[in-house]
């Protein structure tokens, strides 16, 4: 991919691919491009050059709403649930594209986040920020995803919330989705990652799987803190 | 150089125009169109200060309007001796009270050192005790003064000084008006802007029909004096007569029409006067600084320039103008008649001078109150013309079209609108674009 | 205590129940302002000038109705007109936003800008409508005039104050409540509803959710179509059907729409209210009442009113302003500024 905001293009040449149930981490310091890596994926900025399948089928060109359909859920970093809206509202909105019932997805994302099960008549708005982030994710998945996009999914929230969600994107991959993660907590993110990527200045740098990437003197040096 | 000759050329179609109707319908009616297109080309040029420099939407064009031709009133009329006694000072102290309750209100608010409710309450307290005070003393001044001579007077007067001094009266009146409106409203965002200075502006035309004291309110003010001589006066002397009869006028329209080019010359001593000073400060660091702001708020903030005093100021200026030419334009019909004051006459039309002229453009906005007065007048009898045209298949006295004969003027409604409509879709800079310097 | 009755009744005939209709008028007319700007994201402007359109259509089919010798007995015709209304101010508001509105959002405009916008289209509409059915007032309330006399209350009562309900008063209230109850319905437990309300709360994670952003703005401008239709209708046949009134509810109606909470319905009819109540207690003549309450036969000097009956449109300015400088969100915390 190549690409960018405006004029000067942030995606120099990077190329990242997933198969179904990995967990994938981008990782790389700040500007490197993880984000915008993942908006072009998910259609929300045009990219000047290259192209994205997904299932062999060339998507480069697709709306993002189309692409939901498509299969591929995406969680933004930020303002990533309905505010005024409850939780399980908010779940609902996820479904909004499907036609079946859909009352087993919603089962499933409280078995995956009980806590949310509580307070599904509570709106968004009132909930913590690693509750919230439960919220987002389980809308996300409430679309029945293949493939399932988080931008930064832990920032923000405390060590433990944090553990907490990586176990849960792992049970996610267990049931066969794919998991992209643009993340800055390097070392945890890669402790779970079946395969890493690691961006400089919009290039891939360093490709591998998460183990090999942890062990990596150069990278645990330049990203990890030694 | 293209550019020169392209607002030549706008400018030259315009006059092209107004030479026309001289010729096919009147040289009166010419020069009466004429006259309020200078007065509405001022007014366009005020509220394009706000809008161009500061992108500020004043829907309340019409209260400034009015407070304009309130001066005129307060300005030139004598002062009615016979009420002052009756009540006038009583009046004038009760008015103080109530400014000075409200201002007691807006400083208890500000000032008292308790907790946000109770500071509420207790300013809420301060005002409607004013409020209630005020009334018990400003009652009967009132009913005292409304009942000298109720069908000449009725009213407290004015100053008695000469006409002149309204329209620079008319400025300053609308100017403090617009300190007062601007410190409310201005922080607001632009929605809550235009929807404030409309409320604000129906206040004021409501006090004026409804204060009798003041203005006569709906009874209205005749008679004002005026800078130009009348055309009785004309009619009797020599050079007027031998005139008429030199170019062959008729003597009552010849006077008429020295009137009307009277008023044309002094209005367009005013408008070039204020037109240089809008270019200069336009041109000017003030200016430029101004049209910073506007152009990123933000980035203008984050430099340390007080985003709301400058806002003010412009919005103090454009109202200043807006006064003068109300000031103007009740002189020219010499009423004062509040009722007249529509927000879609005043506030809205004035929108449609500024955008399609040229939003932004002082010379643009100069075009624009010409351009769109004229089709505003002149769409009366081609309204009356196109639907006489279109139900000429009907027979003459189908209800149907008697119907739509006599509301065929609404059709200028229509095609202000649309015009505005096409303007913005399709040419939203106007007729004589911003210049980017 | 009989005493105290009669000040309740000539407070309930002369305050309570026209504020209520008034009320439910206002209300009606902010819940479509506060719909477009809630998923539009603009101030409307024209809005008085689309509830004059449902209203003007009203009379027209009510006109023909009544020629045609259609009527409901005690209720007024209108209410068999009202359809009719709806629809055609629904076409209206839609052929608006397909010719005027929609090529904006393309290109992302500012707020101001569409406000300008909303200006040109009240100049036309107002001039369609004036060109239609002329400037002049129109009656077209039949029917049974009053649910309660005076005079009937008064004899079941007793009391000397009377209390009259005109029809059109119940009529008012009955359809607001409706509507409302309709609509909260819909927003609330219908999914198109709450893809609505999705899409007014964060407008990118709605289209992530792949809500239609088409399909909810046209069920926008058909919600505040009916809306306008109805509270134009209604206020028109309470006042009787004086064009140039409506731009004059602008005022109110957007008081309403920002004391509640703009963006937010429940803020709507709780400000619609709040406005109608304050108009009328404040320039109420409290002169009858205060007898009544005080004991022996004094009667107050003057009439006891606060402000003069033709400050109306100030009351629901200043309240305005007092929200906007205090608490700008409003009472419901709609959208902020």
């Amino acid at each position: 991919m190549f690409g960018g905001y405006g004029a000067a293009d942030i995606l120099q040449d990077c190329t990242i691919a997933i198969d179904k149930g990995e967990v994938v981490v981008v990782v790389g310091p700040n500007g490197a491009g993880k984000s915008t890596a993942m908006k072009a994926l998910f259609g929300m900025l045009n990219l000047r050059k290259g192209s994205v399948f997904f299932n062999g089928e060339e998507i480069t060109s697709m709306l993002p709403q189309e692409r939901v359909r498509l299969g591929m859920g995406f969680v933004p970093q930020n303002s990533n649930v309905f505010t005024s809206m409850t939780v399980e509202e908010n779940l609902e909105m996820g479904a909004f594209i499907r036609r079946d019932d859909y009352s087993e997805s919603i089962a499933q994302v409280f078995r995956l986040f009980p806590a949310l099960e509580e307070k599904r008549s509570q709106p968004a708005g009132e909930l913590s920020g690693g509750q919230r982030q439960q919220v987002a994710v389980g809308r996300a998945l409430m679309t029945n995803p293949d493939v399932l996009m988080l931008d930064e999914p832990t920032a923000g929230v405390s060590p433990i919330v944090m553990d907490e969600l990586f176990d849960r994107i792992l049970e996610v991959a267990k049931t066969g989705i794919a998991v992209i993660m643009v993340e800055q907590n390097a070392r945890q993110a890669l402790e779970i990652a079946d395969r890493g990527y690691v961006l400089v200045q919009g290039q891939n740098r360093y490709s591998d799987t998460g183990a090999a990437l942890l062990a990596d003197q150069n990278v645990r040096k330049a990203f990890l803190g030694g | 150089m293209t550019e020169r000759w392209r607002n030549s050329l706008l400018f030259a179609g315009m006059a092209a125009l107004l030479v026309a109707v001289g010729v096919f319908q009147s040289s009166n009616l010419a020069l009466a169109i004429l006259n309020l297109c200078l007065i509405s080309a001022i007014m366009t040029l005020g509220v394009n200060i706000q809008w161009g420099y500061a992108g500020l939407f004043n829907a309340g064009v019409m209260g400034f309007t009015a407070l304009g031709g309130l001066a005129a009133v307060i300005i030139s009329v004598p002062p009615v001796t016979e009420a002052w006694t009756a009540g006038g000072v009583r009046a004038v102290s009760g008015l103080c009270l109530g400014v000075l309750a409200i201002a007691l209100g807006i400083l208890t608010w500000k000032k008292l050192a308790l907790n946000k409710t109770a500071r509420g309450w207790a300013s809420a307290l301060i005002v409607v005790i004013g409020v209630v005070v005020m009334r018990w003393v400003i009652d009967p001044a009132v009913e005292a003064i409304e009942a000298v001579e109720p069908a000449k007077t009725g009213f407290l007067g004015g100053f008695g000084l000469p006409i002149m001094f309204a329209w620079m009266a008319g400025g300053a009146l609308a100017a403090l008006a617009a300190w007062a409106i601007g410190k409310i409203s201005l922080g607001l965002r632009s929605d809550y802007l235009a929807i404030a200075t409309l409320g604000i502006s129906e206040i004021i035309i409501y006090i004026l029909k409804n204060e009798d004291w003041l203005a006569r309110g709906v009874k209205n003010v005749n008679g004002l004096s005026r800078p130009v001589p009348y055309e009785i006066e004309l009619q009797s002397t020599l050079w007027v007569q031998s005139l008429a009869s030199r170019i062959d006028i008729n003597l009552i329209e010849l006077s008429s029409i020295i009137v009307k080019l009277c008023y044309a010359g002094l209005f367009v001593v005013v408008l070039a006067l204020i037109y240089w000073l809008s270019e200069r400060a336009l041109r000017s660091p003030w200016g430029r600084m101004m049209r910073a702001i506007r152009d990123n708020e933000i980035a203008a903030g984050a430099m340390g320039k007080n985003v709301t005093s400058r806002h003010l100021q412009v919005f103090i200026l454009g109202s200043a103008v807006i006064g003068i030419a109300g000031a103007m334009l009740t002189t020219l019909d010499g009423i004062f008649t509040p009722s007249t004051y529509q927000p879609l006459r005043f506030t809205f039309l004035v929108w449609v001078m500024v955008i399609v002229g040229g939003s932004g453009n002082n010379l643009g906005s100069i075009l624009g109150g010409f351009v769109i007065w004229f089709f505003w007048i002149e769409a009366e009898p081609l309204g009356l013309g196109l639907i006489s045209f279109l139900t000429s298949s009907m027979a003459e006295d189908s209800p149907i079209r008697i119907h739509l004969l006599q509301n065929a003027a609404y059709t200028r409604y229509i095609t202000m609108g649309a015009v505005l409509l096409l303007v913005l879709r399709f040419s939203p800079r106007g007729l004589i674009p911003e210049r980017n310097r | 205590m009989i005493d105290i009755l009669n000040a309740l009744a000539l407070l309930a005939n002369f305050v309570i129940v026209p504020a209520l209709a008034y009320g439910s008028q206002l209300a009606l007319g902010a819940l479509g302002v506060t719909m477009i700007y809630a998923v539009l994201r603009f101030s409307n402007f024209a809005h008085g000038e689309t509830m004059s359109f449902g209203a003007m259509i009203s009379v027209l089919a009510t006109w023909g109705l009544q020629e045609a010798g259609i009527t409901i007995g005690s209720l007024p015709t209108a209410l068999l007109a009202l359809p009719i209304s709806i629809i055609a101010t629904v076409c209206v508001c839609l052929l608006f936003d397909r010719l005027v509105y929609r090529y904006y959002r393309t290109q992302k405009a500012a707020p101001v800008t569409y406000l300008i916008i909303s200006v040109g289209v009240l100049f036309v509409l107002s001039g369609v409508i004036r060109f239609i059915i002329g400037p002049k007032d129109q009656i077209f309330a039949d029917g049974q005039r009053f649910i309660l006399k005076a005079r009937a209350f008064k004899e079941m009562t007793g009391l000397d104050q009377g209390l009259a309900i005109k029809t059109t008063q119940g009529v008012t209230v009955v359809t607001a409540v409706v509507i409302v109850a309709l609509l909260f319905w819909f927003l609330n437990r219908t999914r198109t509803g709450k893809s609505m309300r999705a899409y007014s709360d964060n407008e990118e994670l709605a289209l992530l959710s792949g809500i239609n952003p088409a399909r909810v703005v046209m069920i926008t401008w058909i919600i505040t179509g009916a809306l306008a239709a109805i509270a134009g209708t209604l206020y028109g046949l309470d006042k009787g059907y004086k064009p140039f009134t409506y731009l004059g509810l602008v005022l109110p109606i957007f008081s309403a729409a920002i004391v509640g909470g703009v963006g937010n319905p429940v803020g709507a009819i709780f400000g619609g209210f709040v406005i109608a109540f304050s108009e009328m207690l404040l320039t109420f003549a409290y002169k009858r009442v205060i007898a009544y309450l005080t004991p022996g036969d004094w009667v107050p000097d003057g009439l006891m009113q606060l402000l003069a009956t033709d400050y109306k449109l100030a009351v629901s300015f200043v309240i305005l302003v007092i929200v906007l400088l205090i608490k700008p969100t409003g009472m419901f915390s709609g959208k902020t500024l």
